[in-house]
């Protein structure tokens, strides 16, 4: 399923994750993922939340620069093999994965991927019509 | 020790005056008759040629500008023909576009006159080595020392800037006694020939210092680990390049050659001439200058002259060291920059609606300077992705090089973390000590 996600600009200096965790708390949203990609000096912090537009303006207000897109959140068989499977949907489909990361589930025997990719309506579709093994995350909670 | 043309370098100070005067009236009415721009500035202010008699109504002169360069370039203020021009040199503008200067064969005659008097003040003769290694090209410096050196029959060494073990293996194998580079380079060069441990075998006495700001406990330093004695010169490619002022044997201050250069300070906001001994913005007008002169030309530089005789037994003035500038210009490793070169780059990543906060952090680092820039996360540069965001950045770090001609470390910071003063940032922070 298509699912926002905000992404915000992180420095690599002390105390700027828990400044924005800090904010998130004070706003009463929840993450429900998150990973954070990084240079030696800077990073992005990107995480699924509760109510990201909420938490998009929560964070400018505190000065840090956020933005919403659209990723898809795809759950996958929390076995051997389940990620290969899932990959292949895509690999087999021509789509490049701009950036992933994966979370648990809280639906027994699941796992979740966030993909971004460049055109995630079509390839949540793509995925949705295959069958190997990818099942639609959207009775998994809070997603 | 010697004195090139000392029938003009001890000249009484009446004397310089009168020379001063027949050669200002001289330039005056030449430059009005060739150069559009003087004309009509002299013509807004209802003055003719006939109207200056002579030194006392400098004052009365309009100004220039280095924005008259850009304005009329790349000829537009040469008051020759082409035909009569030898040689170009040009230097980076504020923004963009360089600025252009032009020397016919008397200007530089005359340029090499400046040098070698000043290489001849400090002790040099036909029997020294110099090195160059000032810059050869458009840059006024490697040319301007290069023609000095052949003036008093020394030999050259047409180095040019770069290659430091290069520098130090001729330094040592062609046993050069004299050299010429930015003190910031002879600093490091310095420390490298220590580290080397060539220094006894380097010939080296004196080294001719100039094109950036230098201190005295920089001076005695290149003098320590080098076991020279080093010179400070002056000079800007608008007057003539290096050579419009340099030191004497006794480190006093520069004398200006007031023969070719007549000197004024001023109140850089109100124009007013200031008293004798003031600090204030260094204004040139060039008299003996043909191809490119100027009358009245705002270098910017805040120093102060000392008229009193020096003991080297010139008559001519001296100027201190530039303690400032009366514009925001900056000088990183011998390059000057302004910050709306970075502004006008930085504009193309602020999606072309607001620039992005951005601080300069210069200091110097191992007698280097060091150039780092930290700009502001923006909505329009930042995305989800990585990977374009680090794109982007080196994309500010490729565009500023080659708009400065100078590397710069670009730093991506938080929004708001760059230091607002009355709601206007703070643009430069030099931690320089010097």
């Amino acid at each position: 399923m298509l699912v926002e996600q905000i992404s915000v600009f992180i420095e690599n200096k002390k105390g700027r994750l828990s400044e924005i965790a800090e904010v998130l708390a004070q706003n009463n949203i929840d993450i429900s993922a998150l990973s954070l990609a990084d240079t030696d000096e800077y990073g992005v912090l990107r995480m699924i939340v509760t109510d990201p537009h909420k938490a998009k303006k929560a964070l400018a207000d505190h000065g840090v620069i956020g933005k919403v897109t659209t990723v898809l959140a795809v759950a996958i068989e929390d076995r051997p093999g389940g990620f290969y499977e899932a990959l292949t949907v895509l690999t087999d489909n021509g789509v490049e994965i701009k950036y992933m990361y994966a979370c648990v589930s809280h639906e027994k025997g699941k796992a979740l991927m966030i993909l971004s990719v460049e055109n995630p309506v079509e390839v949540e579709k793509m995925i949705t019509q295959s069958k190997d093994g990818i099942t639609n995350p959207s009775a998994i909670y809070r997603i | 020790m010697a004195i090139l043309h000392p029938e003009i370098e001890t000249l009484p100070r009446e004397e310089i005056k009168k020379l001063q005067s027949e050669k200002l009236v001289w330039q005056v009415k030449r430059m009005y008759e060739n150069v559009e721009c003087f004309r009509n500035r002299m013509d807004e202010k209802g003055l003719k040629p006939e109207d200056i008699h002579g030194v006392e109504d400098l004052a009365k002169l309009p100004f220039s500008y280095k924005q008259d360069l850009r304005d009329y370039y790349p000829y537009g203020l040469f008051a020759e023909p082409l035909e009569n021009i030898r040689r170009v040199h040009a230097s980076s503008g504020t923004t963009g576009k360089r600025i252009v200067v032009g020397y016919t064969d008397n200007d530089l005659d005359m340029w090499s006159d400046c040098v070698a008097r000043m290489l001849k003040a400090i002790g040099l003769s036909d029997k020294d080595i110099f090195q160059v290694s000032f810059g050869y090209g458009l840059f006024t410096g490697g040319f301007g020392l290069h023609a000095g050196v052949e003036k008093i029959g020394a030999t050259v060494i047409p180095m040019s800037s770069g290659n430091t073990s290069l520098q130090i293996q001729t330094m040592v194998d062609f046993k050069a006694t004299a050299i010429c580079c930015t003190p910031s380079y002879a600093m490091y060069l310095a420390e490298e020939v220590e580290k080397a441990g060539v220094k006894d075998q380097l010939s080296l006495k004196v080294g001719v210092f100039g094109a950036e700001p230098w201190s005295e406990s920089m001076r005695h330093e290149i003098e320590e680990k080098l076991g020279i004695k080093a010179y400070d010169i002056y000079g800007l490619s608008e007057i003539l390049g290096p050579g419009v002022s340099c030191e004497c044997e006794y480190q006093c201050g520069m004398h200006v050659w007031e023969d070719h250069f007549i000197p004024e300070i001023i109140d850089p906001d109100t124009g007013e001439v200031l008293p004798e001994g003031s600090t204030g913005e260094l204004v040139f007008t060039t008299i003996s200058k043909e191809g490119f002169p100027v009358i009245r030309y705002h270098t910017r530089d805040i120093c102060s002259l000392e008229y009193a005789p020096c003991k080297c037994g010139r008559t001519h003035i001296r100027m201190n060291k530039p303690s400032g500038r009366s514009d925001d210009m900056l000088i990183i490793r011998g390059v000057n920059v302004f910050p709306s070169q970075i502004e006008e780059v930085l504009l193309d990543f602020g999606g072309n609606e607001i620039t992005p906060n951005y601080i300069i952090k210069i200091d110097r680092v191992n007698n280097t300077d060091t150039f780092d820039l930290d700009v502001e996360m923006s909505e329009s540069m930042f995305t989800d992705d990585l990977k374009s965001i680090t794109k982007t950045e080196k994309a500010i770090t490729e565009k500023l090089r080659s708009a400065l001609g100078l590397g710069v470390r670009v730093h991506l910071v938080n929004p708001k973390t760059i230091a607002r003063s009355e709601g206007k940032a703070k643009r430069v922070l030099d931690l320089r000590k010097l």
